[in-house]
């Protein structure tokens, strides 16, 4: 069965789109993140516009996070104070996202930047994930017990200026480093249509010392407005909101995401870290592979009207 | 009061559109062209897959030895509304393929399927057609802004070309045209999967003995309908309202999925 996407302008099957957000929402039930770092690439392996993807996945990052979020709300588990500071800096890197976004899609290289983004992104996490659970994997299986860096030494980031006291997390923390984190993920979720969690939840742990049964209810807190944001703009500027793709990839992904957490909670945590770097640099080889290979046809035509 | 000022101004821009080929001067001859389409508006639902078009027309004062020996032909060409169109060219830069250099031609057709009684190249010489910009071969292609010395010009034309014609936007039917009486004729273009939106234009040109000798033009309108288009309008028309939506729909979905298996 065929579905017309109206923004995207093209006809897909729609059980492969539901496979898709399935198969994400189930991972990113596994291992607790957003997946939009795994629904964008996979759209655009399936000729989705880059365009239309960004824009879309930031649209499904909407949906998963805020069903992640109303559970930690429920747990009292968000830092609402942190999540809005983060958020200032989070909707101004948005909208520099945007512009950017914008400004390379009249240049023409709006493709490769997402490309090479997503290589230069995936690639890096997944390395070090996978080098990290590999460490874990043998310390585990010589029965040695993983010794995780205790949140607690202070570093230079606790050195800055403009302190400000967060009651939820326990801590005392300038304002510059977090909003300066949320800028630099609102940048990556308005050009990559990802939520960010993927790196924003290593960050406030290691860098900011963030407690860490808070960091993720947080994040989410935090993703869940920048996305919508991002949605909102990049549908008033880019028109690249295919609704009719977002929305079949959030219900399936919704779904998707419940049998992930199940299987999740039976697998132990560096296996489950091991196996998802593998994934996101399956992912990123991939895109870099489209990079190399010399493309099938070198000129491409785009109407001004109709942009992709 | 807008509503009026709107339709002046697409009755303008539809008199315009229907004007403006530049036709090559045509000389005394007696005969006329006269096309007739059964309507001026098309619908397209959403599950379309393109359809041929058919035109009537006829020639009057014809000459009836030259149309024994089958000497008229018929060129009916329907082109798209017009957009600027951007050609890019890929080349290989430290390993990765990055558009390097483009071409932007000014107002081309967003679609052009053409139709005729043989193979245009035969109808008449080359830079006839090249000066009436029929057929995708002769289109005109005006690049805009700066293209350097222009030696690569050639090159993007044809990229251009081959890159409506295979995706199937620009299409020829050498014949497509068939004379069904001694004047009367039958043209049937296709309109593709994908057809743009808006005004098109009919364009009936008739030769005789490889001249030109007239040419009638009739707009026609393309409007898609159904639920489809119904959301590229609303992503169009009000883009704020539609991300509004956008995100209404996910939080919705997000909170129904927390509601549903809620487990604690």
């Amino acid at each position: 069965m065929t579905v017309y996407l109206p923004i995207a302008e093209l006809s897909v099957n729609i059980f492969i789109i539901l496979g898709m957000g399935a198969a994400v929402g189930f991972l990113s039930g596994m291992f607790g993140v957003g997946g939009g770092f795994l629904i964008t690439p996979l759209l655009i392996f399936y000729n989705i516009p880059p365009v239309v993807a960004v824009a879309t996945g930031a649209n499904q990052v909407v949906a998963s996070s805020i069903s992640g979020a109303i559970t930690h709300f429920r747990r009292g588990t968000i830092d609402i104070k942190l999540g809005t500071v983060l958020l200032c800096g989070g909707l101004a890197g948005a909208t520099v996202g945007v512009w950017i976004f914008s400004f390379l899609r009249r240049v023409g290289q709006l493709d490769l930047v997402i490309s090479l983004m997503y290589v230069l992104l995936l690639g890096t996490v997944g390395t070090l994930m996978l080098v990290e659970s590999i460490s874990a994997l043998r310390k585990a299986s010589k029965n040695q017990v993983g010794t995780l860096r205790r949140p607690g030494q202070h570093n230079w980031v606790h050195r800055l200026p403009l302190k400000m006291r967060f009651k939820k997390s326990k801590i005392y923390l300038s304002v510059i480093p977090v909003v300066a984190l949320g800028f630099g993920i609102g940048i990556l979720t308005s050009v990559m249509g990802v939520g960010g969690g993927f790196i924003m939840v290593p960050a406030m742990i290691y860098l900011l010392r963030i407690p860490t049964n808070v960091v993720i209810g947080t994040s989410l807190f935090q993703i869940i407005f920048v996305s919508a944001y991002t949605v909102i703009v990049q549908a008033s500027t880019n028109y690249s909101v295919d609704i009719v793709l977002a929305f079949v990839l959030m219900i399936a992904g919704v779904i998707g995401a419940q049998y992930g957490v199940r299987v999740g909670q039976r697998l132990r945590g560096e296996q489950l870290r091991a196996l998802l770097a593998l994934l996101v640099l399956a992912v990123g080889l991939r895109l870099a592979v489209e990079l190399v290979i010399p493309p099938k046809e070198i000129y491409t035509v785009v109407s001004a009207g109709l942009g992709f | 009061m807008r509503a009026r000022v709107f339709i002046a101004a697409l009755l303008f821009s539809l008199a315009s559109l229907v004007a403006a080929p530049v036709l090559a001067e045509p000389g005394d001859f007696t005969e006329k062209l006269d096309i007739g389409i059964s309507t001026d508006e098309i619908a397209i639902t959403s599950d379309f897959r393109g359809a041929d078009l058919t035109i009537f027309g006829a020639i009057d004062g014809f000459d009836g030895n030259i149309l024994a020996q089958g000497k008229y032909n018929i060129v009916v060409a329907l082109e798209g509304p017009k957009d600027n169109a951007t050609v890019r060219r890929k080349e290989r830069v430290f390993g990765i393929w990055i558009n390097t250099k483009s071409m932007t031609f000014e107002l081309v057709p967003e679609s052009y399927s053409l139709s005729s009684t043989r193979d245009i190249e035969t109808i008449a010489p080359t830079g006839d057609m090249n000066s009436m910009g029929i057929g995708v071969d002769h289109m005109r292609l005006t690049p805009t802004g700066y293209i350097g010395d222009g030696s690569n010009l050639s090159e993007f034309r044809d990229a251009f070309r081959r890159a409506r014609e295979n995706s199937g936007v620009y299409q020829r039917d050498p014949g497509g045209v068939q004379f069904i009486s001694s004047s009367l004729f039958k043209a049937s273009v296709r309109l593709p999967a994908d057809v743009p939106n808006g005004v098109h234009v009919v364009r009936a040109y008739l030769f005789r003995d490889g001249m030109f000798v007239a040419a009638k033009a009739l707009p026609l309108r393309v409007v898609k309908t159904g639920i489809e288009q119904a959301i590229t309008r609303a992503a169009h028309e009000s883009p704020f309202l539609y991300g509004i939506l956008a995100v209404l729909l996910a939080v919705i979905t997000g909170w129904l999925a927390s509601v549903v298996f809620r487990r604690d």
